[in-house]
């Protein structure tokens, strides 16, 4: 079967369970959000998806291969992930050359150089950035830069977490421009992880919504649209978020 | 009604490798006892703006203006023994990050505490009724319980109402809040918001709201300064926000996506990505 399936994911660090029973499918092509406040747990599924929180029970099954506990390179050229913070994500003593070129040189892929000439114009980030360390750029170009590298082995699915909400408001909407316009170039599957709802609105087609390590609904993008959301918790985050933009306008 | 703060010509330099930088380029603002939000994007200078009114910028940056006045104070001749008795007192700050602004070796109730001691002679008892009513007006439950807390133990919201808790007490004239709530979930946001906004106008104090998030500024404040590059480019009145006329303005309300998006692309700016050359 294509595409991620969860079933009964239960997630620890040390004796805490964090995740409860999580079951997620995410279809071949599709565009999933989770969306939740802090603690909730939804980067953590994203981490156990990656394999970086390898203390879980449950199946997690990425492209018809079963996810194991140890580090699965198969995996890791299907399936890559997008930090938060493009300033701690990317090594700091690192060109951007060197950090491009690192999953090519793990998975032992020749054309190093081409490609990341390749991928870099891929991100719109211009060549006379290779050489520079991570200091020399802006918050976007960072995060144009750790976007670049999820896609040097050529995944088909995308783990990001909270992709934009580091950066400004103009600088958000370029990358989120970026990240759907790759997503249809190249047909990937997205599991975005993030708080704000408009940007589940623009890059996503569904979304589930997470409380307390549980998934409490899952809804199209439509039914967030038409304000048809029917946990009361979805309704009450998305009357939280709403709840700026509507004062403004009743004053 | 005499101004609570007025400030002409404001400018903030920084010296750099390829000579002095601007931060803020010659600003003029006023404030009586109301709500007003700064926004723009980073780098605009509007955190800048609100550290010189604390005079907080150290050497080697170089805060200059023709008027810089709280209250009849001209803060630019201050000495720093001076600014001490209004910092805190007088004029407070909110900082972004609960977890870098408290300290994280002392206690909650300690660190309220240390707020009042400064500025006001009170006894031990009246100092604790003090900080567990403060503690109550930004709706902490079982204070009690958080005085003997540290840092590291409350959550990110709860943290944040501490820092308005103490930067309250003292009962400042004007609060400068400095993206109070970007550290913050967005239900949490509306919360912390809540209470600044019951607080300033229970008390009448002037309020100035730096943040990025324009919808929120426009939400909780009477009066909105857009800056760029360390100029404002638009004023206007909260809820004619989205009639705005400069440009920029305009470009910041476009390039947010909404609930009910239903547009292919967000427009961006041209001129300020460099990547994209």
């Amino acid at each position: 079967m294509s595409g991620i399936h969860i079933k009964n994911l239960n997630v620890s660090y040390g004796d805490t369970t964090v995740t409860h029973d999580v079951c997620l499918d995410v279809a071949e092509g599709e565009s999933l959000a989770l969306v939740g406040e802090s603690g909730s747990g939804k980067s953590t599924v994203l981490k156990a998806i990656a394999g970086l929180a390898t203390q879980w029970t449950g199946q997690i099954e990425i492209d018809g291969v079963a996810r194991t506990h140890s580090i699965d390179r198969g995996i890791a050229t299907k399936c890559q992930m997008v930090f938060q913070d493009p300033y701690g994500s990317l090594h700091p003593r690192k060109t951007i050359d060197a950090t491009l070129s690192e999953p090519l040189q793990i998975h032992g892929i020749k054309d190093q150089s081409q490609r990341v000439i390749e991928q870099m114009a891929n991100v719109q980030l211009d060549e006379r950035y290779r050489f520079r360390f991570p200091h020399q750029l802006s918050g976007g170009q960072r995060q144009r830069v750790a976007i670049a590298r999820s896609l040097m082995l050529g995944p088909k699915f995308l783990l990001l977490d909270e992709p934009t909400s580091a950066l400004d408001v103009s600088v958000q909407a370029e990358i989120l421009n970026l990240l759907k316009r790759i997503r249809l170039e190249q047909n990937l599957t997205y599991l975005v992880v993030t708080h704000n709802l408009a940007v589940v609105s623009f890059l996503c087609d569904r979304l589930a919504v997470m409380r307390s390590g549980e998934i409490v609904e899952t809804a199209n993008v439509s039914q967030l649209k038409s304000n048809k959301l029917e946990h009361p918790y979805s309704k009450e985050l998305l009357q939280a978020s709403r709840n700026h933009t509507s004062e403004k306008e009743n004053v | 009604m005499r101004n609570l703060l007025n400030i002409d010509n404001l400018t903030v330099t920084f010296p750099t490798n390829n000579g002095p930088v601007d931060v803020v380029k010659g600003i003029s603002l006023s404030l009586g006892r109301e709500r007003l939000g700064i926004v723009g994007e980073s780098g605009s200078g509007k955190s800048m703006t609100g550290r010189a009114i604390l005079k907080l910028i150290r050497s080697p940056g170089k805060v200059k203006a023709d008027r810089l006045e709280f209250d009849g104070i001209d803060i630019l001749s201050q000495s720093e023994r001076q600014m001490r008795s209004i910092r805190g007192a007088r004029i407070s700050m909110v900082m972004q990050d609960p977890k870098f602004s408290l300290n994280p070796v002392m206690t909650v109730g300690t660190q309220i505490a240390e707020a009042i001691k400064t500025h006001q002679k009170l006894s031990a008892q009246e100092i604790n009724d003090k900080t567990l009513a403060m503690l109550k007006s930004v709706r902490i439950e079982n204070p009690e319980r958080v005085l003997g807390l540290y840092p590291h133990e409350v959550s990110g919201g709860m943290g944040q109402r501490i820092m308005i808790a103490m930067m309250l007490v003292p009962e400042p004239d004007l609060l400068i809040a400095d993206e109070p709530t970007s550290a913050l979930d967005v239900s949490v946001q509306a919360q912390v918001l809540d209470i600044i906004d019951n607080l300033v106008t229970s008390k009448g104090m002037g309020l100035i709201l730096i943040s990025h998030d324009l919808n929120l500024v426009s939400s909780y404040c009477d009066r909105i300064l857009v800056m760029r590059a360390g100029e404002i480019v638009e004023e206007c009145v909260a809820s004619e926000l989205h009639a705005a006329k400069h440009p920029y303005t305009q470009g910041l309300l476009a390039a947010m996506p909404k609930i009910d998006e239903d547009r292919e692309w967000l427009p961006v700016f041209e001129d300020m990505s460099g990547s994209q050359t």
